[in-house]
């Protein structure tokens, strides 16, 4: 059985919890939280075999990938450019803007916030991950439908994020759907159909898709 | 085929539906490959030093122990001589009139916090950071100057060794504004101030690059990679032939990503140093000083009216930022020909300071005006009792006064006027309460206009294939406009192919053809009618190969969803059909863009309709709903239109409320930059409920597919009519943008104490 945060946490005794600060509360307070890296890697490195690199095990989409990996290196950077995971996508790179959002043990998380070796054990679950084989999962569907994005950069975090809303709330009010995505910024502004998408794929998700 | 020959459209299938993009299951399945997304085996990671004075003169960059570094293969400074290029503006170079000063890639005298000193390449990312943060770089720290108002006075600091002023004062002059002021009734004048604006694109700024012998090959994250291309030639002493950029998916620009980056031609002189492929992509940080911005303006108006509401007197004095190097941008336009007004005079200057240059951002100058004209427009229709949109449409001008008086081609200002009031309930939300706080409510309006660009040159080819398919090819990007899937549908509306089975290739200077890159809100107005072009050709030639096949004239045949008919429907022929099209595999169009009219001007137009609530104890401003009605011409893709106005007017709410750059005056160092101290809207800062009304006017003059452009008149306005709302929530004018809550309160305070 996969442990969860907290379990590990009481396990290793140090706070990890901080890491792993829920996106939903919003860009700037997740931002305001940012630990320096260097606490985090300080206290992997005791559990590294050559002071440099710490074998890891990730469990990404229903995947186990096993790997060594700088105790600094970010959950974002091992996805993208160690795994070649790139629909998980790469912004701000502090907590500021959430297009890096992923699912960590079904919530949403800044992947750019997460160091590597804090989510071993965990499941982590990407926009890759949301899709059904080749079609696309109900909230990538209802994203199309509704034209809810431009450029399309922010956009798997913003579908990872409704993904962690739809799942806690499955037919959420317009106020917690602003709650939802508040730390997923938009450049191309285009919140207005990120609404319409959402109820739209709560209808999609009832109905089975 | 000439462009110019192709009827105006009727009744259309695809075009102007609301057809999802082509591109949608790639962008939200996250197998769309953005240029920060590339991967090449055996690539290089790059990071620049940069400096971190508001300016300062380069002593000494001491690389030796970055050098020794892990995973360090290369490092680059001013002492090499491959990377001592020219930049911005040097003598010589085509926009280098006016250029005071030539600087180079790593410049020895910083004038911005920010500007690059050394960069490294390493095996990893981290690896070049720990480098870059290992270079020991000594400074002459010289004083700085980030305020334009301070930088024009006696003694300030040089932010450029010819004067912080940037060339004369530029003039626009139209009758007599003495006169006009003398024949009005009400004469009001006021002084209006924007804030700095930074871009922000969620990817951010970089390339990947490679190089195959001496020909180079670029991932570059731009807004049309022709624009990439010649500069980086240039910049690289290489022939045009061996340049390849390459921009399939870019993830927002707003303008930014018009020009060449120096991170391009650092990354592609360290991938030679190295003989291996580098990728350089800056940070949030670094892209708020170094990649662009919209300026700060003050903007001094006077205005003349008659109590009839006839304008007799417009008189614009204007300062704006260009920051540290040569690039300015005018904000008068719109004072000039939005109303009609017989006497006009414009006088615009610029002003260098101790910041990051600016550059083209959404409609360049044209929010900045509205902020100071629409809001002159407001307080002249109080002071003579009119409706704010009675007097918009009284001085409403059919003819282009910038232009000697040329009719435009369309001009909907009064529809887009009437029927955004309409949809709006104008005249009922005027009247409503406005409640008695701490909310109070207001409603306000504000018109705008596009000063949008000429169309050629742009080429574009259409490829039929035997099995009916098609595909596209064209150099246009698709910044998330819809770009690709507009052009699409022009190959849809004209040969019936289904959208699903057009392939398109665009945004690659090695394998398609030429266009200008997108800015401006001219891609679809510079490039459907090439591709409407291309298409008939294709359709030429098929019912040419039909005639021939059936012996009919071809003036006999017509092409119909994708199969031949002979007139009165007799006989009917399918694509594959047509032996000799299967004999030679493909029949190639190739479209061009036919001139713009000459004796015609062609604007788009919009008005656009605020609710806000203001917040009297706490300051704070909420938009509760906008109605934008756009005169863009045809809509070719309505889901598409809509978004891109949604998307103007979230912009229009950030540059109204809360946008600034913070420079911090001892230091010249920019004080908020990251997305949380300099605060882009999010999903709780834009209200759901807004409306898109298009206006079509069937606009047969502007070009062959009716379109006059979206992008950026979708923002244009909508801070004016925030404010203008603002004020009549609270009786206070605030001139000032953004509308921060410590401004209100401070307005709020300053009402009380008059009493
Ligand atoms: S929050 Fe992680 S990239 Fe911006
Ligand atoms: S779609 Fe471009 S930033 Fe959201």
């Amino acid at each position: 059985m996969r442990k969860s945060i907290r379990e590990r946490e009481s396990r290793t005794g140090l706070s990890r919890r901080r890491f792993f600060n829920s996106v939903a509360s919003g860009a700037a307070e997740a931002a305001i939280l940012t630990v320096p890296g260097a606490v985090a890697a300080e206290a992997a490195v005791g559990q590294a075999a050559d002071g440099n690199m710490v074998k890891t095990v990730l469990d990404i989409n229903g995947r186990s990938h096993s790997l060594s990996v700088e105790p600094r290196w970010t959950l974002l950077y091992v996805l993208r450019d160690r795994l070649g995971l790139m629909g998980t996508k790469a912004s701000c790179e502090r907590g500021e803007c959430g297009a890096c959002t992923v699912l960590i043990d079904g919530a949403a998380r800044y992947a750019c916030m997460t160091l590597a070796v804090e989510a071993t054990g965990a499941e982590i679950t990407t926009v890759e991950g949301l899709m059904r084989g080749e079609e696309l999962g109900p909230v990538q569907q209802a994203f199309v439908e509704e034209d809810a994005f431009q450029c399309g950069h922010c956009t798997s975090g913003q579908v990872v994020s409704v993904e962690a809303l739809l799942r806690k709330t499955p037919q959420p009010s317009i106020e917690q759907i602003r709650e939802g995505v508040s730390g997923n910024v938009c450049r191309c502004g285009a919140y207005a159909n990120i609404f319409r998408a959402v109820q739209k794929a709560a209808e999609l998700r009832k109905g089975g898709r | 085929m000439p462009e110019t020959t192709a009827k105006p459209w009727g009744e259309t299938k695809f075009v102007g539906k609301p057809i999802p993009r082509v591109d949608g299951y790639e962008r939200v399945s996250g197998t769309a490959e953005y240029p920060s997304d590339v991967v090449l085996p055996n690539m290089l990671h790059a990071a620049i030093l940069r400096c971190p004075h508001g300016q300062a003169q380069v002593k000494r960059v001491d690389l030796a122990k970055a050098r020794e570094m892990p995973g360090v293969r290369a490092v680059l400074s001013d002492a090499d001589k491959e990377a001592q290029i020219p930049w911005y503006a040097p003598p010589g170079s085509p926009g280098s009139t006016g250029s005071p000063t030539a600087s180079r890639l790593f410049d020895p005298h910083c004038r911005f916090e920010g500007e690059e000193i050394a960069a490294v390449a390493a095996e990893t990312p981290q690896q070049a950071w720990d480098a870059v943060r290992a270079i020991r770089a000594e400074y002459n720290v010289l004083p700085s100057v980030v305020d334009m108002e301070e930088a024009l006075k006696p003694g300030a600091p040089a932010v450029q060794e010819s004067g912080n002023r940037w060339g004369a004062p530029r003039e626009t002059k139209r009758g007599d504004v003495a006169q006009g002021f003398a024949e009005a009734d009400v004469v009001l004048e006021e002084t209006y101030r924007t804030s700095c604006e930074i871009h922000t694109p969620s990817e951010i700024h970089g390339s990947v690059v490679r190089w195959d012998g001496d020909h180079l090959t670029v991932w570059d994250t731009n807004q049309g990679p022709f624009g990439i291309q010649a500069p980086l030639a240039a910049a690289m002493s290489l022939p045009l032939s061996k340049v390849r950029v390459i921009s399939h998916y870019m993830g927002g620009g707003f303008g930014s990503k018009l020009n060449l980056g120096k991170y391009t031609v650092i990354a592609a002189v360290l991938a030679r140093k190295t003989g291996r492929p580098v990728r350089l992509f800056l940070t949030r940080e670094e892209s708020f000083r170094a990649v662009g911005n919209r300026p700060a303006h003050i903007m001094k108006l006077k205005a003349g009216v008659k109590k009839d509401g006839t304008l007799t007197a417009l008189q614009l004095t204007g300062l704006g930022e260009v920051g540290a190097y040569p690039a300015g941008t005018s904000v008068g336009y719109q004072v000039g020909d939005l109303y009609r007004c017989p006497n006009v005079l414009i006088s615009e200057s610029q002003a260098f300071i101790n910041a990051g240059p600016n550059r083209a951002f959404r409609a360049p100058g044209f929010p900045q005006c509205s902020w100071a004209l629409e809001q002159m427009m407001d307080a002249l229709a109080e002071k003579i009792g009119m409706d704010p949109v009675e007097f918009r449409i009284k001085n409403y001008s059919a003819v282009c006064q910038m232009q000697q008086n040329k009719p435009y081609t369309s001009a909907g200002l009064r529809e887009c006027l009437t029927e955004g009031a309409r949809a709006f309930n104008w005249k009922d939300a005027r009247l409503r309460s406005k409640g008695s706080g701490p909310w109070v409510r207001g409603v306000g309006v504000a018109a705008g206009m596009w000063g949008s660009q000429s169309g050629p040159p742009s080429t574009v080819r259409v490829s039929l294939y035997p099995d009916g398919s098609a595909s596209l090819n064209m150099g246009a990007a698709d910044l998330g406009t819809g770009t690709k899937t507009v052009m699409a549908l022009v190959v849809a509306e004209e040969l019936g192919v289904p959208l699903d089975r057009i392939q398109i290739e665009n945004a690659d200077t090695g394998t398609t053809e030429f266009t200008r890159p997108s800015g401006g809100s001219k891609t679809v107005f510079a490039d459907s009618p090439a591709v409407r072009s291309a298409a008939l050709e294709v359709k030429a030639r098929v019912l040419e190969m039909a005639a021939a096949q059936l012996k009919l004239p071809v003036t006999d045949l017509a092409f119909q969803e994708g199969a031949i008919v002979a007139q009165g429907g007799t006989r009917k022929l399918a694509v594959r059909e047509l032996t000799q099209l299967r004999a030679q595999q493909v029949v190639v169009g190739v479209g061009v863009r036919g001139p713009d009219p000459v004796d015609k001007v062609v604007r788009p137009f919009v008005a656009q309709f605020a609710e806000v609530e203001v917040n009297i104890r706490t300051g704070e401003t909420r938009v509760l709903r906008l109605v934008a009605a756009h005169d863009s011409g045809r809509v070719m893709d309505l889901l598409t239109y809509r978004s891109q106005v949604i998307g103007g007017l979230t912009m229009g709410i950030g540059f109204a409320l809360t946008e600034r750059r913070i420079m911090d005056a001892v230091t010249g160092k920019m004080a908020n930059a990251n997305c949380h101290d300099y605060k882009i809207p999010t999903a709780k800062d834009v209200p759901a409920d807004k409306t898109v009304i298009p206006i079509d006017l069937h606009d047969t003059e502007c070009n062959t597919t009716g379109t006059k452009g979206i992008g950026e008149p979708a923002t244009i306005p909508t801070a004016a009519a925030i404010a203008n709302a603002f004020y009549h929530a609270t009786g206070i004018r605030i001139t000032a943008a953004p509308i921060t809550p410590a401004n209100v309160l401070t307005l709020l305070e300053e009402r009380r104490k008059r009493g």
